[in-house]
C-alpha cells in the first residue's frame, strides 16, 4: 500500500514539475522497492567482477578487463537511477543537462590524457641505437 | 476613450520581462546547486583518475599492485560502502514518513558502516606504508594515494556532516531545512559510492590484472 501511495505522489510531483517550480526543489524520491532493486543489482554487479578477477575464471586478461569495465559502467548507471534518482524531469531537466555536460568533460579529459600520454611514452622508448646514427 | 488608452500606452515603457517576480520558496534551488557542486567534484575525481591512468604503470622498480593489494580487503570495503548506501536510502524513506527515531537509527547505522570503511582503508594504507610503499616511493604510489586518499577524505567529511545533521535533527526535529540538508547529504553519500565503483574497478581490479 505504501508503495502505491508513493507512486501516486510521484506522478503528481511529475505533473507539478511541468508547470515550473516544484514545492521541494523538484528532486525525485525513491521507494523501498526501487532502493532494494538498486541494491540487489549493485551486489551482483560488484560480486561478479571481483569473482572474475579473484578466481581468474577467464584466462584472457584483456577479456576479463573489458567485462569488468562494462560491469562498472552498468553499475554506475544503476546507482544514478536507483540511488541518486536521476531522471529527465527533475529540476526541469537541468540536473540531466549538468550531468551530460560533466560526462562530456570527463570523457574528453580522460581519453585525451590517456591517449596523448600513451603515445608520448611510446615515442620516449629508446628504440633507436644512438651509436648507429650518422 | 480611445485617445486616453493610446496616451497611456505611449507613456508606459514597453516591458519585455515578467515584472512581478514569482515567489521562490527558501531552498528551492538548493538541490540543483548541490547537484552542480557534485558534478564539479566529479571533475576533480576525473582528473585524479586521469593522473592515475597515466602514472599508474610507473613503479620505479618499486612494488606493483599485485605485491600490495589484497582483493579480499577491498571486497569487504566495497561491501561496507554499498551497505551504507542502502541504509542511507532507508533513512530517507523513514524521513519521508516523518519517523524521526527510525531516521536517526538508520543514519547511525550508515555512520557505522562509513566508519568501518574508513577503518579498513586506513588499515590498508598503514600496512602499505609499513612495507615501504609510501606515496614518495613511485609515481604509481603517489597517484594511488592521491586518488584513494581524496575519496577517503570525502567519506571523512561526509561522516562529520552526518554527525552534525544527526545532532541538528535531535535538537530541532525533521524541519524543512533539516530534510533539505539530509537530502543533500544523501546525494553526496551516494555520489561517493559511485566514485568508489570507479576506484575499485580502475585501481584495484584492473591493477591486479596488469
Amino acid at each position: 500500500m505504501t508503495t502505491n501511495s508513493h507512486a501516486d505522489a510521484h506522478t503528481l510531483d511529475a505533473n507539478a514539475g511541468g508547470h515550473g517550480h516544484d514545492d521541494h526543489g523538484g528532486a525525485a524520491h525513491g521507494s523501498l522497492k526501487s532502493y532494494l532493486i538498486g541494491f540487489g543489482l549493485s551486489v551482483i554487479l560488484t560480486a561478479v567482477p571481483f569473482w572474475l578477477v579473484m578466481t581468474g575464471a577467464i584466462a584472457d586478461k584483456a577479456v576479463t578487463a573489458l567485462i569488468v569495465l562494462v560491469l562498472a559502467a552498468v553499475q554506475i548507471v544503476v546507482h544514478m537511477i536507483y540511488f541518486l534518482h536521476m531522471n529527465t524531469r527533475s529540476e526541469n531537466g537541468w540536473t540531466m543537462m549538468a550531468m551530460i555536460f560533466t560526462v562530456i568533460m570527463v570523457v574528453i579529459a580522460l581519453t585525451g590524457s590517456l591517449w596523448v600520454m600513451h603515445h608520448l611514452n611510446i615515442n620516449m622508448m629508446p628504440v633507436h641505437d644512438m651509436s648507429q646514427m650518422p | 476613450m480611445s485617445v486616453a488608452t493610446t496616451i497611456t500606452t505611449q507613456d508606459s515603457e514597453p516591458v519585455f520581462h515578467v515584472v512581478d517576480e514569482h515567489d521562490h520558496p527558501e531552498g528551492a534551488s538548493t538541490m540543483l546547486g548541490f547537484w552542480i557542486y557534485l558534478m564539479s567534484d566529479c571533475l576533480i575525481f576525473a582528473m585524479l583518475f586521469a593522473t592515475y591512468g597515466v602514472l599508474g604503470g610507473n613503479y620505479a622498480a618499486g612494488p606493483a599492485p599485485k605485491d600490495l593489494f589484497d582483493l579480499k580487503l577491498v571486497a569487504l570495503n566495497t561491501t561496507m560502502l554499498l551497505l551504507s548506501s542502502i541504509t542511507y536510502g532507508f533513512a530517507m524513506l523513514t524521513m519521508e514518513k516523518s519517523r524521526i527515531g527510525q531516521t536517526q537509527l538508520w543514519l547511525a547505522i550508515t555512520g557505522l558502516f562509513g566508519l568501518a570503511f574508513l577503518g579498513i582503508e586506513l588499515t590498508e594504507f598503514a600496512h602499505m606504508i609499513h612495507e615501504g610503499a609510501t606515496p614518495q616511493r613511485s609515481a604509481f604510489l603517489s597517484s594511488f594515494f592521491t586518488l584513494v586518499g581524496t575519496h577517503g577524505l570525502h567519506v571523512t567529511f561526509g561522516l562529520v556532516w552526518l554527525v552534525t545533521l544527526m545532532v541538528q535533527t535531535a535538537r530541532f526535529g525533521l524541519t524543512t531545512a533539516n530534510r533539505r540538508r539530509l537530502m543533500c547529504l544523501s546525494m553526496f553519500w551516494h555520489f561517493l559510492d559511485v566514485v568508489w565503483i570507479g576506484v575499485f574497478t580502475f585501481v584495484y581490479l584492473l591493477g591486479m590484472l596488469r
